[in-house]
């Protein structure tokens, strides 16, 4: 390999400090370090280091969340073709559903990192890869037939305003890939929400009913699928949000390779069946989602991904270790209480993670607040001995 | 009576390249050095010039600004060479050895009988306040304190390092000597922190609070030893000698002699010769490494904490090992896709590497990644086993906010105390420096 290595550095000679393109060092750096790990030496500081960067660690949760894409991609040509009516193989709704989405990975990735670039060489430091796991997630998240247009609109507003604005990656408030939903479902709201845009070409057919079970619901209406297809994702939705099966699958990825929290995991989930419970046991009259069985709160709509791939963000997410179980469970609580009370937002989880992002300095704040207090008593206690 | 301290978070690091237990007494070699830069914040004042003629323990220079602490030569002969870096600081004081040590007298003073004030007045003026370090903030320690306790750890969990029972084997009767005086200069306790483990001598050392510990680096640190014991409040101060430097001291009460003998384990994979020296403070190394591969970094004192010298320096002042490990300034194609490469060891489930815990593990510089913002919250918490949040007071020193530090601890930690963060952090931000420059703006600013 040592030839392809010769060929980069030599690449990179105009790029080095002192040379012509030094500022742009940034964006070839950026590609450099995707083939190689650099030969950086530790200069201060421990003279040894772990093999874990973050590269490696945003490339974990990237290939956690290949299940649920490849069945995301899957389902948006099955649902089309079953409300068609036609019957067709794995092989043609696959590559129905590729016809839709690849574009939208595409044109998330090439606007996200554009805009990455551009701040790194503006404010000369090194890509973050970051970007790698929330321009995979926009489009994971979006309605089948949202035009690209709209795609790359909600990618800047999310990279610009949610993330650079505040300093970049690592200073955000807000999960950026949510951010960018978020802006759209508020600018766009009928491409967004409705019964016509789940299903992929729907709205070029008549008389199909394409809405999502919570949509349903919302309006009052009777339900045609079962839990088990709730579980395992053959049901309309967001792209990648359907299969539960297939996120907890992600879900495990990232628990056993630790980079997901499962602390905001489990105990999101327990909010969710909790709140469930509580509407369950009040059996008040209202719409049809105050009556829904709470188990199947947890496997329908964008609940089990939002936990799973959202709420665990550690830039936007609880920091600290006993937050992280207040934050997660506050999650689920508000996500199912939003759906249930509010039809116009049936995707509760959606707000109810972005609520969060700005609640959880707070509740770190509380959490160190205690460690603080500790401190602070054990010196008071010895000032007290010594008067 | 020992107490026992049981550390559960932290990390083990199994690197390949330990030392073998065999003890090789070394030739005096040509020079040795003291290095002011050692002795942090100190402003040194020579006393002497090039070309002084010195026995061992006469002064070569003192603090500017606590005068009380004055810094000896650990061997005779001619002062060679005083080396000056940028704005004419003093970066090296440089003795060519001769070839017999002749020491000045300091005469005995037995401890039973002395009281505090002769004891202490006598390790200062002696030299022997260089090694007693104080915390909070890692400097030296002033002679006008009297501290709450002092810490000595005689067991170090870090990777690659001297097994202080093996170097003390032949030294408890001074080692003993050596607490009795500490005993002198506290109120408090003197505790000894001994490997859980160990049959030696150490643990029937009299007149000191045995700690008996256990669990991964770090375990033996003496900041984990302070918060397993007495947690430092603010406007407290401890003290910390170091395992062979007790020795040193009780050697000096009981012979009057400053006899700066210090075993060296030499360990890393690139050194070819591992194994324990006998040597003096600031030796230059070449005079017992004699082979080693091409393109090794050379470390005094351990891999996670010590300080990068060359191949033909001297030692450090404090350091009981050597360590030589290849510099990893080599391109790993594809290294940071997760589960590949598992040779290289990691703490992160991310790498296979976990699956084998007996693993011993190649070794090197390289930083295995870059620079990057801080992401990945959690895992600085798994290695830091002091009551504190360190990702939180790593930001409020970075912020520079006096009163965020304190509050969140900075009176209980050194830079050697994050020393893993360093290792284990995804992002690669510099911890231990980060940590030194908030305790520079706690020293400003409170003092």
């Amino acid at each position: 390999m040592s030839w392809i290595r010769k060929k980069l550095d030599k690449v990179k000679e105009p790029f080095q400090p002192g040379e012509k393109f030094e500022k742009y060092a940034p964006a070839v750096n950026a590609l450099d370090t995707f083939l190689f790990v650099p030969n950086h030496t530790t200069q201060k500081g421990a003279h040894v280091r772990d093999a874990v960067d973050l590269k490696r660690t945003m490339i974990t949760v990237v290939l956690a969340l290949i299940p649920a894409l490849i069945f995301g991609i899957w389902n948006a040509g099955h649902q089309h073709f079953v409300q068609l009516g036609e019957e067709v193989g794995f092989l043609e709704a696959f590559l129905h559903g590729s016809y839709k989405i690849v574009p939208m990975i595409i044109v998330s990735y090439g606007v996200g990192l554009a805009i990455e670039f551009l701040f790194a060489i503006l404010r000369g430091h090194e890509v973050n890869e970051g970007y790698l796991v929330t321009g995979l997630l926009i489009p994971m998240i979006m309605p089948v037939d949202i035009p690209l247009w709209m795609v790359a609109l909600a990618v800047i507003f999310s990279v610009v305003i949610g993330k650079e604005a505040f300093g970049g990656t690592g200073m955000n408030i807000l999960n950026p890939a949510l951010t960018a939903r978020a802006f759209a479902f508020f600018a766009y709201p009928t491409y967004m929400s409705g019964n016509k845009i789940w299903v992929s070409e729907a709205s070029d057919v008549d008389g199909i009913s394409g809405e999502t079970i919570l949509g349903a619901l919302a309006e009052g209406k009777d339900v045609a699928y079962s839990s088990m297809d709730m579980f395992s994702g053959l049901i309309p939705g967001s792209i990648s949000e359907t299969s539960t099966l297939l996120i907890l699958v992600g879900a495990l990825i990232l628990i056993m390779t630790k980079v997901g929290s499962w602390r905001i995991i489990v105990s999101g989930f327990i909010g969710a069946a909790v709140m469930g419970l509580i509407f369950n046991a009040l059996n008040i009259e209202g719409n049809g989602l105050t009556n829904f069985p709470w188990y199947n709160h947890l496997i329908v709509g964008g609940l089990a991904f939002g936990i799973v791939f959202m709420a665990t963000d550690p830039v936007s997410a609880a920091q600290t270790t006993r937050g992280k179980l207040i934050y997660g469970f506050l999650i689920g609580l508000l996500g199912v209480m939003i759906r249930v009370f509010n039809p116009a937002y049936p995707e509760g989880i959606m707000l109810a993670i972005l609520l969060m992002n700005v609640f959880a300095p707070t509740i770190d704040y509380y959490v160190i607040q205690g460690n603080i207090k500790k401190r602070k008593k054990r010196l008071k206690l010895k000032t007290e001995k010594t008067a | 009576m020992s107490k026992s301290v049981k550390v559960k978070k932290g990390l083990k690091l199994p690197f390949k390249g330990e030392a073998e237990k065999i003890l090789e007494v070394v030739p005096l070699s040509n020079t040795y050095s003291v290095k002011p830069p050692n002795f942090y914040s100190v402003v040194p004042k020579m006393l002497l010039k090039e070309g002084a003629r010195v026995k061992a323990g006469d002064e070569l220079f003192f603090s500017k600004y606590a005068d009380q602490t004055r810094f000896v030569s650990p061997v005779s002969g001619l002062l060679k060479e005083i080396v000056r870096g940028a704005k004419r600081r003093i970066l090296e004081v440089i003795i060519e050895a001769d070839k017999e040590i002749e020491y000045k007298d300091f005469g005995s003073l037995s401890t039973e009988s002395a009281s505090s004030e002769d004891v202490k007045a006598k390790l200062f003026a002696t030299g022997l306040g260089a090694f007693i370090k104080q915390r909070p903030y890692d400097v030296l320690a002033d002679a006008e304190d009297t501290p709450k306790a002092i810490y000595v750890s005689a067991y170090n969990t870090a990777p690659l390092v001297a097994d202080l029972e093996f170097v003390l084997k032949d030294k408890i009767e001074f080692f003993q000597e050596g607490i009795n005086v500490l005993n002198k200069l506290t109120e408090g306790h003197v505790y000894l922190g001994v490997d859980s483990h160990s049959t030696s001598a150490l643990k029937d050392v009299k007149n000191a609070e045995i700690l008996s510990v256990s669990g991964p680096h770090p375990a033996g640190n003496v900041g984990t030893l302070v918060h397993e014991t007495e947690p430092m409040n603010s406007g407290e101060k401890v003290w910390a000698v170091g395992a062979e430097d007790v020795a040193i001291i009780g050697e000096l009460f009981k012979t009057g002699r400053f006899n700066a003998e210090r075993t060296v384990a030499v360990t890393g994979q690139s050194a070819q010769d591992r194994k324990y020296y006998k040597t003096i403070i600031g030796a230059q190394v070449g005079s017992f490494v004699k082979a080693f591969d091409d393109n090794s970094r050379f470390i005094s004192g351990d891999v996670l904490t010590g300080e990068k010298i060359d191949s033909d320096g001297h030692m450090s002042f404090y350091d009981n090992e050597l360590t030589i490990i290849p510099e990893g300034d080599s391109y790993r194609m594809f290294g940071w896709i997760p589960f590949k490469d598992n040779h290289v060891h990691s703490m992160s489930k991310t790498s296979l590497s976990w699956l084998f815990p007996n693993r011993k593990y190649d070794v090197n510089t390289n930083l295995n990644g870059e620079e990057r913002s801080l992401v990945v919250t959690g895992e600085m918490e798994e290695v830091m086993p002091l009551d504190i949040f360190p990702m939180e007071l790593l930001k409020a020193c970075m912020a520079g906010d006096v009163e965020k530090m304190e509050n969140l601890g900075i009176y209980e930690v050194i830079p050697e105390d994050f020393a893993l963060v360093d290792y284990v952090n995804t992002s690669k931000v510099e911890a231990q420096q980060i940590i030194r420059n908030g305790l520079d703006i706690m020293i400003t600013e409170v003092g």
